[in-house]
């Protein structure tokens, strides 16, 4: 069987789909929230890689340099806020992130 | 020597980025109870500086780093509003900052970053430089939340804003990658091309589009995709929630109007219907829902939340004149936000600063000044003329109008009616409520400064709208000459 486009973007709504429902169904931990976060954007790199290398465009794969770059800073961040938080509260889970309602 | 005309076209960009290294050198190397005294400083003079470098350069349009750079008077419209709130930000935060010692150096160099990333955003011409710009305003942001690292409330706001900020860039990253594989291009100009010479658009695209509209009403706190923003306005120190309610609200919206009225100029039937359900939710929830508030800062949260979902009338009429009257709305908007933060500032008693509606009791007699500023920024937040707000929301739907939705200006105009109660309602606790605790004194000349040339410009608004008019048009029009 041939491995064509529709392929690879059905993967990556998979994996996307995977990624948003881990944050809005996850009632555990934040650090599995930061996970499905990752999983999104690497479900988005697949899809801009499949559509380069179908354009035959190489503006996709830069553009996945990017996210992966960008993916990085972003985990870096969310990690070191979530420490900041775990000393002032001693815990992470999610449904103890409740001193504000909202 | 091409590679040296596109840095000139991104000066004020890099000017502010090299000031920034520069500062954070320099941070380093003062003394601890220095440094935050010289690096703000020394960041609301290259802000200014930078105001000055948009002023005066070259006018029209240029295009720069191979397209993916566009500098506009559209672009330059804005850029001086954030530049300016940026700078008023960190001169109205200085005390309070100090206070809940928060003043470390990199506050202000990470409020330049932030702005540095907005900048980037309005000035896009490609989906990958909007990205980029996107996320360096984002992650400096999310920082700043967290800035007070002993406070719970402030981690907290920081730990809700990243989770929700970086869901909403996924989308809005997926949203590009559909554009990009059914468009083929991620240039803007390409864009507009492809979406015009399209005889039908494909599913592919409309999905790409829909996503990436999710994203940015995730940035404009637009409803339903806003729930994250009461609680980080309430969490945030509020210094920082004045930068929050002021500049990425103007930038996020900017994009808005430079994506939607430029490369998807061809698809504006779709889009509309979208703009004007988010802009009528936003409304009618924000009004709704800000009437049982009791602190003042989940109030302004609401309250900005109602102010997208008005600017986002304009969006939704899709003309030249709703564009117009977005631009004239987030200027007036950014001055009302800043007067009333910085009286939110100045409100403390014994030294701490308190942040209930109902402390706010018996101002009118304590404090006369401050509460006639506060007053004058409440009535004109809820639109009453002759004060600068009634303008802003005056264009809004005269725009809606002109453009046949009528519906959509009538819903404004009742949802303006409920939401004046709640801005009345502060009005009401300052002058005729008895006196609570009284609250301290104001201290601090440029806050009294900044207090005092806020509300003129709202009250003297009206002597000649001209003014902003006339350059809030000749920027929408740069982006209907084509």
């Amino acid at each position: 069987m041939e491995i064509t486009l529709g392929h690879y973007l059905g993967l990556g709504a998979v994996l996307f789909a995977l990624g948003l429902f881990g944050i809005f169904i996850n009632r555990k931990n934040v650090i599995i929230i930061l996970m499905s976060i990752e999983l999104m954007l690497l479900a988005v790199n697949i899809n801009f890689v499949a559509f380069s290398t179908h354009l035959q465009n190489l503006v996709g794969q830069v553009f996945a340099l990017f996210v992966l770059t960008v993916a990085a800073a972003e985990a870096a961040i969310g990690l070191a806020i979530l420490v900041v938080y775990y000393r002032n509260r001693g815990s992470i889970a999610v449904e103890d992130i409740n001193m504000m309602k909202g | 020597m091409n590679s040296f005309v596109d840095l000139l076209i991104s000066l004020p960009e890099l000017f502010l980025v090299l000031t920034a290294m520069g500062m954070m050198v320099a941070g380093v190397y003062t003394s601890a109870g220095k440094a935050y005294t010289l690096i703000s400083n020394a960041a609301v003079l290259s802000l200014f500086g930078a105001i000055g470098l948009v002023l005066f350069a070259k006018t029209g349009t240029t295009l720069a780093f191979n397209d993916l750079f566009i500098n506009d008077g559209f672009a330059q419209y804005i850029k001086i509003i954030l530049l300016l709130a940026a700078a008023l930000v960190i001169l109205i935060g200085d005390r309070a900052v100090r206070k809940i010692k928060i003043a470390h150096f990199e506050y202000p160099i990470l409020i330049i970053f932030a702005t540095i990333g907005m900048m980037l955003m309005v000035s896009a011409n490609d989906l990958m430089s909007l990205y980029v710009g996107l996320e360096l305003q984002s992650l400096a942001l999310y920082v700043v939340a967290a800035l007070n690292r002993d406070s719970l409330r402030s981690s907290e706001a920081g730990l809700k804003y990243f989770v929700l900020g970086a869901l909403s860039s996924g989308m809005l990253l997926y949203g590009c990658s559909l554009i990009y594989g059914y468009a083929g291009t991620t240039s803007f100009t390409g864009l507009e091309t492809a979406v015009a010479g399209a005889s039908n658009i494909s599913l592919g695209l409309l999905t790409g589009l829909v996503f990436l509209i999710v994203g940015l009403a995730f940035k404009v706190a637009a409803v339903p995709f806003h729930m994250w923003t009461p609680d980080v306005y309430e969490g945030a120190p509020t210094p920082v929630t004045a930068f929050f309610a002021a500049a990425p609200k103007v930038a996020s919206m900017a994009l808005f109007v430079r994506i939607t009225m430029g490369p998807f100029q061809g698809m504006a039937d779709q889009w509309q219907q979208i703009i004007i359900v988010l802009s009528i939710l936003s409304m009618v929830l924000a009004a709704l829902a800000a009437i049982s508030q009791t602190n003042i800062k989940r109030l302004m949260a609401y309250s900005s939340i109602g102010h997208a979902g008005y600017a986002l009338i304009g969006l939704g009429a899709g003309t030249k004149q709703g564009t117009t009257a977005i631009l004239i709305y987030l200027a007036i908007y950014i001055v009302m936000v800043i007067g009333t933060f910085a009286c939110i500032l100045c409100m403390k008693r014994k030294g701490n600063s308190v942040e209930q509606i109902n402390d706010l009791a018996g101002l009118g007699k304590s404090h006369p000044a401050i509460a006639a500023a506060l007053l004058l920024f409440m009535f004109s937040m809820a639109g009453i003329p002759p004060l600068a707000g009634f303008f802003g929301k005056l264009y809004i739907f005269l725009a809606a109008i002109e453009a046949e939705l009528y519906s959509l200006a009538v819903i404004g105009v009742l949802s303006s009616v409920v939401g004046s109660f709640y801005y009345l309602r502060i009005v009401k606790v300052m002058y005729f409520d008895n006196l609570s605790d009284e609250l301290d004194s104001v201290t601090g000349k440029r806050i009294s400064v900044i207090i005092s040339l806020c509300a003129l410009t709202i009250l003297l608004f009206f002597l000649s709208p001209s003014l902003l008019v006339d350059s809030a048009s000749t920027a929408a029009s740069v982006l209907f000459e084509k």
